[in-house]
């Protein structure tokens, strides 16, 4: 064995090492890929040797080969072996990539590992688990990082509190339990220990911050004592989520924090950054505390005229904090941020546009969308330009259009927006256009004379072919023309501006639109030539149409195409009518009869769904398979009639619905933002009132209209503030008479009057139209949310007292175990002491029946002692014993889930909890069932049962009993007969469900065993009390006897070696998964490990809690697999082949 | 926390890549790209952090990178980390860099990518920042690896010593290495701690 070690070292020094790969891989400049493919192979070589350093050498590689960007998923499983190797060198290795590795596979190393003396293995676990945590390793391991927090060593302790964040994250249960413990870790000795749990607790508080309130005292002392800079950090960030949600805290804060900032503000600007930021969210309570924002405001000032761009990014980013909160402060600074804006950095500008979007009011709008428009020609690069741009738009549509006063100034600006060259915002440019002209209608007028001026000169837009995003704006222009065609004053123009040859060059979309809104057009020319009686001009426009349409007809595109051809006939047959002088117009227009109303864009989602109205329940029965039609037609006719009188239910007769209408308009009436609906559908195109108003500011429009396309926005500026002073005169004015005549009753409205100085009367008397929403819309807010946010499991009540059913899963083992014998101390005890004769007498025996294997025999007793010597040198206290069994357990949990022949189907869903057993009668209550072996004790084996209670009533004394067998017998508190049951020491209110576990002890694990039981319980509800049974079967297969153990290849050949195993084989046929899939199902259901794997054959090994080994060589062939197991015991051997072959005949 | 730290040089070409949560080698990579397309364009004397969109699926993040000599270190976070706290996370990743390595150098990071991993597990664990003192960090590592040298003990001599052997054709290796090595200059910033 040793020369084999030799051997294999020197034949390893050959072997790459990570050095040599990456020399190789640089010295093979032009043929890389064919070299690493190359190297792969070599270290797939190198993964199926049985050394493990030459195992560590190459996962070491593939390690750099990932970062070059080769997916490594592959060797997932030889990385994690090498993870359990026993030296930390090649631990190390193993663990730097673990990105690939999730398997649950590598929780057994990781728990060895965890307890392990050495505090770098230790280390280097926690440092793996950080990255594969997934929620199953999360919660069989909370408990035990839970314990390495309370570690001696610091190094270990920070890393277990830093890792607690993953393991909450992923099984937010364990947060209530181990937050006591993690709260303790602020006031550790050990700076870095506590730097970590203050790290911990701001991630959490930083997405729940209600529930750290109570923290708040013990933070403030670690602020005003800590002199870790990290510390400092952290602590001032927790607390600027915190101050919100507690004004009293600010008011604490705001002295400390004001000294903090006069002292460390030349020595850590940073520091002082995070002080501000507190300061500012804590003022947002206190109206009174504008000094302190003042000093904020300067302080960021200094910041931002910095000369390090660093600072100045950062204090723009404060700025906007303080922006929420006290938009004037920052208001007066305005120059500043506008000087930002020409900054040579991207960043910077980037973030002093955000503050611009807030700083905006109704008197600076104008001016500052006017700098951001020169900006917008300065602009080189398309992308900064493409933010201005949504900005500018962003800043000017927020809050329903709040500050826009002047519409007209608004559509002109995006107007001369569409001049931007290669920007990719052109739908929203024309969606802003749509949204302005449809909502505000005092606009239309201009919105359309604009429109049809962008049509007219849709030469400019579409002409080439790298502006193609804009031309989307013609989308909006065509259908605003259409659509409000009655404010066009030269409709003539724009329909032929639309029928140009041109346009079939535009997207299919936007001819589409064309086509459509055409016939609109047309159709309002055509009434304005009836009714002034000029009937040729009317024929001249029916024929301008049936010329020009055909090119649409002949598009590609099936959607322009249709809607050509379609009114193409339809304009035909107006034609003929025309000739017979039949007047027309009326009837055309009635195609378009009908307002558009705004609709809120989650209108759809708030229709609540009406009573009666169940959206799940099928509307036909589904088509069962077994009966076919032809059988029995009379079910179908049956089914409909059942249908049917489902359906009337909801359906409402025609008086209801009248009421309703009713009621509904009533409603409408009486909200202010409804837009009333016209009593005629065909009043709109007549005069709408809305357009009355229009004319309150004279435009001379000639100077725009003939510079095509680009009306000049600044004029509205200047006209804007011509207004602003008028109206300002005029309103002192009134004010001044207002005054003397009635001062004392309309005080209140006064006042108003004077306060509001930015009170600006807007240019047209607008009226924005609320989009609509469905009546009594249900008002949501969780629609914002998302329901998969893995921190909102985290939302958590922290200072409630914890409650029993709330310790982590590990700690409820211990617990049930010190209940169910009130007197355990002493049987444990008992139990350890006897153990060693029951080893003997057992050996005895089995040296009667097998004389041969006497030797071995004593080695494995001999071995068993040993441990259990070793484990008590180790700790001598029982309850450290105690501890240890249970993590002993628990590692064999993971993998004793057990599979059985009974309800396999539950357990194929992929649920840990194994068996559910029959739900009583009367589905109160539910067990599922996981047996575990005891390896501490080689003749126990625990029960783990959960109880749920499914009923609606509570349920309380609950007594389990089982019929013991020769064999197993439960193990029942010392006095009690074997008739007595053992009380479940928890009760269970209804839909919850607890764990509970139970003892059994065995004699002979060579066989599988049944045991009958039954629970007895109290069901308690509102009519009273009855008692209940529940007859249950527990299944005790062999695997569940055995423990998963990881054995290497020299151990095993070893063992095979030895000769006295007894052999036994079996071949199943009809096995189509892969090998993979199949060697993962022994080790799951049958608790093996995979000691080696070459191509199509595998050897596994595993060990019965009595000491047993077990081996297996598995081979697959091409249909069927053929498996030869080893073990000491035959029976045992034959009893685990049969259950093997159960699993596997299933896949 | 801290989502991903990457590592690559002028010409992109990644040297360390970390990411704390699980991507695709593709992803990965992909990222890499953008990352480094993102920081190429900017200037050295303008600020050292940037918006990087969508990149990393949400707007929270940040990315804070410094640029010494041949190489990009850039940090990938989110809101919750203070931008100059970072910033000087990097500067310590550096210097105990340049600690470890005596006077590091681009070639270190190539040839001991392992160590490199080691001394970043010591910083930063799972996304959170473990430790920021910089000799806590070197004494932890250099811990580690006199526990390894013990535990190569006997066995692992022959293969050191034929790394030895190979070893003694290095001064061949700078010949292929185009992007030369330059120490990493190590400026003083602020004094953090």
């Amino acid at each position: 064995m040793a020369l084999k070690m030799v051997k294999g070292s020197i034949d390893r020094m050959f072997d790459k090492n990570l050095q040599d790969l990456v020399r190789g891989i640089r010295n093979h400049k032009e043929d890389e890929a064919k070299y690493i493919s190359q190297c792969i192979d070599e270290i797939k070589q190198e993964l199926k040797q049985d050394n493990i350093a030459v195992k560590a050498n190459a996962v070491c590689k593939l390690t750099y080969l990932q970062m070059l960007g080769y997916d490594i998923s592959w060797a997932a499983f030889n990385i994690i072996e090498v993870m359990s190797a026993s030296k930390f060198t090649f631990k190390v290795s193993s663990l730097c990539n673990y990105n690939c590795t999730s398997q649950a596979v590598s929780l057994l190393y990781l728990t060895n590992d965890l307890s392990s003396p050495n505090q770098y293995d230790t280390g280097v676990a926690l440092t793996g688990l950080s990255c594969f945590v997934t929620p199953d390793l999360a919660r069989d391991l909370a408990n035990d990082i839970m314990t390495l927090m309370s570690h001696t060593k610091p190094y270990i302790r920070k890393k277990a509190v830093l890792i607690m964040y993953k393991v909450f994250l992923k099984y937010p249960e364990s947060l209530r339990p181990a937050f006591p413990r993690l709260k303790e870790k602020l006031e550790d000795p050990d700076p870095g220990v506590q730097s970590a749990a203050v790290n911990v607790i701001c991630e959490l508080a930083r997405r729940n911050p209600k529930n750290y309130l109570s923290l708040a005292p013990l933070f403030f002392k670690l602020m005003t004592s800590s002199t870790n800079n990290w510390v400092l950090i952290k602590i001032i960030k927790l607390f600027g989520a915190l101050t919100p949600l507690e004004p009293r805290l600010g008011k604490k804060l705001i002295e400390p924090l004001t000294n903090l900032i006069h002292r460390y503000v030349c020595k850590c600007c940073f520091l002082h950054l995070g002080v501000v930021k507190v300061l500012i969210s804590l003022s947002s309570g206190m109206p009174n505390h504008s000094a302190s924002i003042q000093l904020c405001v300067q302080k960021l000032r200094i910041l931002i005229e910095d000369s390090d761009q660093n600072l100045k990014y950062l204090g723009l980013l404060a700025m906007s904090k303080i922006l929420k909160t006290h938009p004037k402060s920052v208001q007066s600074h305005k120059d500043l941020i506008l000087q930002c804006l020409d900054d040579k950095d991207e960043s910077i500008r980037l973030r002093a546009l955000d503050l611009l979007y807030g700083m905006v009011s109704k008197k600076n709008l104008m001016e500052i969308v006017k700098k951001l428009m020169i900006h917008v020609d300065k602009a080189e690069g398309t992308t900064y330009r493409d933010e201005l741009l949504t900005k500018i738009i962003d800043i000017c549509s927020q809050s329903n259009y709040q500050y826009i006063t002047n519409f007209e100034w608004y559509i002109s600006i995006l107007v001369e927006l569409t001049r931007l060259e290669g920007t990719r915002h052109g739908h929203l440019i024309a969606a802003q256009m749509l949204d302005v002209a449809i909502r505000v209608k005092a606009i239309r007028k201009f919105a359309v004379s604009q429109m049809a001026m962008l049509l007219d000169n849709a030469h400019l837009i579409a002409s080439n072919t790298q502006r193609n995003g804009i031309c989307e704006v013609l989308y909006a222009a065509a259908w605003i023309c259409g659509e409000f065609s009655e404010h066009l004053e030269e409709a003539n123009q724009t329909l032929e501006a639309m029928l140009r040859p041109k346009v079939t060059t535009l997207p299919g979309h936007i001819q589409a639109v064309y086509v459509q809104n055409m016939v609109k057009l047309y159709a309002s020319i055509l009434q304005q030539k009836e009714q002034s009686g000029e009937k040729e001009a009317a024929q001249e426009i029916t024929q301008l149409m049936i010329e020009r349409l055909p090119q649409f007809v002949q598009s590609a595109d099936l959607e322009v195409q249709e809607r050509a051809s379609c009114i193409l006939q339809l304009i035909k047959y107006i034609q003929k009518l025309q000739i017979k002088e039949v007047p027309v117009a009326e009837e055309v227009i009635a195609l378009f009869a009908g307002e558009l109303n705004p609709v809120a864009p989650k209108a759809q989602k708030k229709v609540p769904v009406p009573e009666g109205l169940d959206l799940d329940a099928w509307i036909n029965e589904p088509p069962s398979d077994s009966e076919s039609e032809d059988e029995k037609p009379k079910t179908i006719f049956h089914d409909e009639e059942q249908r049917h009188s489902r359906h009337r239910q909801p359906e409402i007769d025609e008086e209801e619905l009248a009421r309703r209408r009713e009621a509904r308009k009533q409603e409408q009436a009486n909200n202010p933002f409804y837009i009333k609906s016209s009593p005629s559908p065909q009043k709109r195109y007549q005069d709408t009132p809305g357009v009355e108003h229009i004319p309150v500011v004279q435009i001379d429009l000639s100077v725009p209209l003939k510079v095509p396309g680009m009306p000049m926005s600044d004029q509205y500026v200047k006209l804007e503030e011509e207004r602003r002073h008028k109206q300002k005169l005029e309103k002192d004015k009134k004010k001044k008479k207002q005054k003397k005549e009635k001062r004392g009753k309309h005080h209140r409205h006064n006042s108003l009057h004077t306060e509001s100085e930015e009170d600006i009367a807007p240019a047209h008397h607008v009226d924005i139209i609320t989009e609509e929403m469905p009546e009594n819309a249900l008002p949501s807010d969780e629609d914002d949310k998302d329901p998969n946010d893995p921190y909102k499991a985290l939302d958590i009540d922290l200072d409630k007292p914890l409650a029993d059913s709330e310790k982590l899963p590990v700690q409820r083992h211990r617990n049930v175990e010190t209940q169910k014998s009130p007197d355990s101390e002493a049987p444990l005890v008992e139990k350890k002491s006897k153990k060693p004769k029951k080893k003997e007498k057992k050996h005895k025996e089995k040296e009667r029946e097998k004389g041969k294997k006497k030797e071995k025999e004593k080695k494995v007793v001999e071995e068993e002692e040993e441990k259990q010597k070793s484990s008590k040198h180790k700790k001598k206290k029982h309850k450290k014993e105690k501890e240890e069994k249970s993590k002993d357990k628990k590692k064999s949990k993971k993998k004793s889930h057990h599979s059985e022949e009974e309800t396999t189907e539950s357990v194929q869903n992929g649920t840990l909890d194994d068996e559910p057993l029959p739900v009583s009668s009367c589905a109160l209550t539910a067990l599922t069932y996981d047996i575990q072996g005891n390896l501490q004790n080689d003749s126990q084996v625990t029960v783990s049962v959960i109880f749920e209670n499914k009923s609606t009533s509570f349920l309380k004394s609950m007594e389990l009993n089982v019929l013991d067998s020769l064999n197993t017998k439960m193990l029942r508190p010392e006095g009690s007969s074997v008739h007595d049951g053992i009380p479940v020491p928890f009760q269970l209110p209804p839909g919850i469900s607890n764990e509970a576990q139970f003892v059994f002890t065995l004699q002979s694990i060579v066989m599988a065993q049944k045991l009958k039981g039954t629970l007895s319980f109290i069901v308690k509800n509102d009519e009273g009390s009855t008692h209940e049974k529940l007859d249950f079967k527990l299944h005790f297969s062999c695997a569940s006897y055995l423990i998963t153990t990881p054995c290497y290849s020299d151990a095993f050949a070893k063992l095979l070696e030895s000769g006295d195993l007894h052999m036994s084989s079996i071949k199943i046929d009809g096995i189509s998964i892969s090998f993979q899939h199949l060697l993962a199902k022994i080790c799951f259901h049958h608790h093996f490990s995979v000691v080696e794997r070459v191509d199509s054959c595998a050897s596994m090994y595993s060990r019965s809690i009595q000491g047993h080994h077990v081996c297996l060589l598995v081979k697959k062939g091409e249909n069927s697999v053929s498996i030869d197991g080893k073990c000491n015991d035959s029976t045992l051997l034959s009893n685990l082949l049969d259950e093997m072959k159960e699993t596997l005949s299933k896949c | 926390m801290i989502n991903a730290i990457l590592v690559f040089n002028n010409h992109g070409k990644p040297r360390l890549v970390r990411f704390y949560q699980h991507l695709a080698e593709e992803v990965q990579q992909q990222i890499v790209r953008e990352v480094f397309h993102l920081v190429l364009k900017r200037d050295d004397h303008i600020c050292n952090f940037l918006e990087c969109g969508s990149l990393f699926g949400g707007s929270d993040y940040k990315l804070i990178y410094r640029h010494y000599a041949t190489l990009y270190f850039v940090f990938c976070v989110d809101s919750s980390e203070s931008e100059l706290g970072i910033l000087d996370l990097i500067q310590v990743f550096v210097e105990t860099l340049d600690k470890c390595f005596e006077n590091v150098c681009e070639l270190d990071l190539i040839f001991h990518m392992d160590k490199v991993h080691h001394i970043l597990q010591e910083m930063v664990i799972g996304g959170m920042v473990l430790e920021t003192n910089m000799n806590e960090i070197v004494a932890q590592v250099e811990a580690q690896s006199k526990l390894e040298k013990a535990e190569g003990g006997l066995s692992a001599a022959p293969s050191r010593a034929v790394s030895a052997v190979k070893n003694i054709n290095l001064p061949e290796i700078p010949r292929n290495i185009n992007i030369g090595d330059i120490n990493i200059k190590v400026p003083n910033l602020s004094q953090f701690m």
